[in-house]
């Protein structure tokens, strides 16, 4: 019954400092929703872009034609010589028939050319189309596969994805090093907040150790305390986030870039992670700050 | 029967001040006793050893059966919640009420509110506050503020009351208005122990007094006077 009481006391007792010193609470609560408004940028972005990333990666193939006259177990030798590297996620064939109907599905004029070859004749190429498990060293993979005997030549984009990557890379450094640091700084500006918060009720700290409180009994409430400052500091962020994307989403109709490269991540589950994630944050950020400032003023 | 026992107790500040040196000093229960001296006579660190404030480098420090000078920090609080302590500078809460300030105090012990309330009534009409409850420190005179002071280091029925200097602020005829609370509370069994400059107090009480100088204890008064002793 007196644990119950003790924990009803905290929270009502936290409750009250936070409105008691709103002032300070709120400066507390800025800096919070300040940070978590730019975590939650850079998780949205950091996001996106690793989806385009792996967009790009999903669907990039190598396409390795084979040499006009070879045999079925030429073909087969070369995809054995082709699985045996690494960086082979996946080895799939497409004969030159299957070339010539899609070719002509897809291009008309192309299709009257085909046509116009006498009947049994064929003058595409057999091929592999092979996915590579690291976009990132395509490159050397691409150049393996053209040393293998009866591969006719290669073709990959080559400059497309390496300028795609390129560009990829960059953002996510750029905005991984931002947020760190734009983290760091706001992080410090919370622990200072919070300290002043704290500093202000030296009194309060000193009157409860004077009438025989635990310093675990002063502790609770403050970290307590921390968790609503938290909690009302992660609330802006969570709304900004939930409408915010999901009407960037709609605006821009689920992509950035008119290709299906730029298909930005669906809104669910994914703002429902994102806003328990800045919860998460905005609690454990109050609750530490609360619990390292006050524990300065428990030492005698 | 003694529930203050300072055995050989030393203090040396970090600036190298000798600030207590071979205090030897035994208090028994509902006893009233003045510890007077000259600024830096040590009064304070004597009196801030008594709740823990301040430990000693040497010596032992008894106090209702638990060695002050041993206690670890995070055990502290069990020696202060059977005491009470009372400042110059009250330090009241100026945001809480004068019923707040008080039950704070019996709020740490997660009594019922009930208890708290009974209590807390019962303490500020002691000390002659009950119609004013409501108020907040500073729409109270510091005579006021000193009795809900008192009323809060009382509320828990401490078995000694430790006093710093508590009429310090105050004009002549509000301090004996709170020596009067003080001397009732004692009336009821409440150990007190009380630091003060205030030669009128001393010679109107006619207490036991102890007296600092340089860090030792030169005399030592049963019932005695200022102007005998200084």
């Amino acid at each position: 019954m007196k644990l119950f009481r003790s924990i009803g006391r905290y929270f009502r007792d936290a409750g009250k400092s936070v409105f008691r010193n709103f002032s300070l609470s709120l400066a507390s609560i800025s800096c919070i929703t300040i940070t978590l408004i730019v975590v939650a940028l850079s998780i949205i972005l950091s996001y996106n872009v690793e989806k385009m990333t792996e967009h790009v990666s999903s669907n990039t193939s190598i396409v390795v034609f084979l040499a006009e006259e070879v045999t079925d177990t030429q073909i087969d030798q070369v995809k054995n010589n082709i699985v045996k590297l690494d960086n082979i996620a996946e080895v799939t064939f497409k004969s030159r028939d299957e070339w010539a109907k899609e070719t002509k599905d897809k291009d008309k004029t192309i299709s009257i050319v085909i046509d116009s070859w006498p009947e049994g004749e064929n003058h595409l190429l057999d091929s592999y189309e092979v996915k590579v498990k690291d976009i990132n060293l395509i490159d050397d993979t691409a150049s393996k596969i053209e040393k293998i005997t009866n591969v006719a030549y290669i073709n990959y984009g080559k400059e497309y994805i390496s300028s795609v990557i390129t560009i990829f890379d960059v953002i996510e450094k750029v905005c991984i090093g931002g947020v760190v640091a734009l983290v760091l700084v706001t992080a410090f500006l919370i622990a200072n907040t919070i300290k002043l918060a704290i500093f202000s009720r030296k009194t309060e700290i000193e009157i409860m150790r004077l009438v025989g409180a635990s310093n675990m009994a002063i502790k609770i409430p403050f970290i307590i305390e921390g968790s609503f400052i938290g909690f009302f500091g992660s609330i802006i962020p969570i709304v900004l986030t939930s409408y915010g994307y999901n009407a960037l989403y709609k605006f821009l109709d689920g992509r950035l870039f008119s290709s299906s490269l730029g298909e930005l991540v669906k809104p669910y589950p994914f703002i429902l992670y994102t806003s328990g994630l800045l919860l998460v944050i905005g609690l454990l950020v109050g609750m530490f700050g609360s619990y390292n400032a006050v524990r300065k003023y428990l030492k005698i | 029967m003694d529930l203050i026992r300072i055995t050989d107790v030393q203090k040396t500040y970090k600036t190298g001040t000798v600030a207590l040196y071979d205090v030897d000093l035994t208090i028994s229960k509902g006893d009233f006793v003045f510890v007077i001296g000259a600024s830096g006579s040590g009064k304070s660190t004597l009196i801030k050893m008594l709740y823990r404030e301040e430990k000693p480098d040497k010596g032992s420090i008894m106090i209702g059966g638990i060695n002050v000078a041993k206690l670890k920090d995070r055990k502290v609080y069990i020696l202060r919640r059977k005491l009470g302590v009372v400042f110059q500078d009250f330090k009241l809460l100026p945001r809480l009420t004068v019923y707040e300030n008080v039950a704070f105090a019996m709020e740490v012990f997660n009594y019922d509110k009930k208890k708290i309330h009974h209590r807390v009534m019962e303490v500020l009409e002691l000390v002659g506050l009950k119609n004013k409850v409501r108020m907040y420190p500073d729409q109270l005179s510091g005579g006021e503020q000193q009795r809900v002071v008192i009323a809060r280091a009382i509320v828990n029925n401490p078995k000694l009351l430790i006093c710093d200097e508590p009429t310090g602020n105050l004009d002549p005829d509000t301090s004996m208005g709170i020596m009067k609370v003080l001397d009732d509370i004692n009336k009821m069994g409440t150990t007190i122990i009380m630091s003060t400059h205030n030669r009128d107090i001393v010679n109107a009480m006619k207490k036991r007094v102890v007296v600092l100088h340089e860090g030792k204890i030169v005399q030592d008064y049963e019932r005695g006077k200022y102007y005998e002793v200084v």
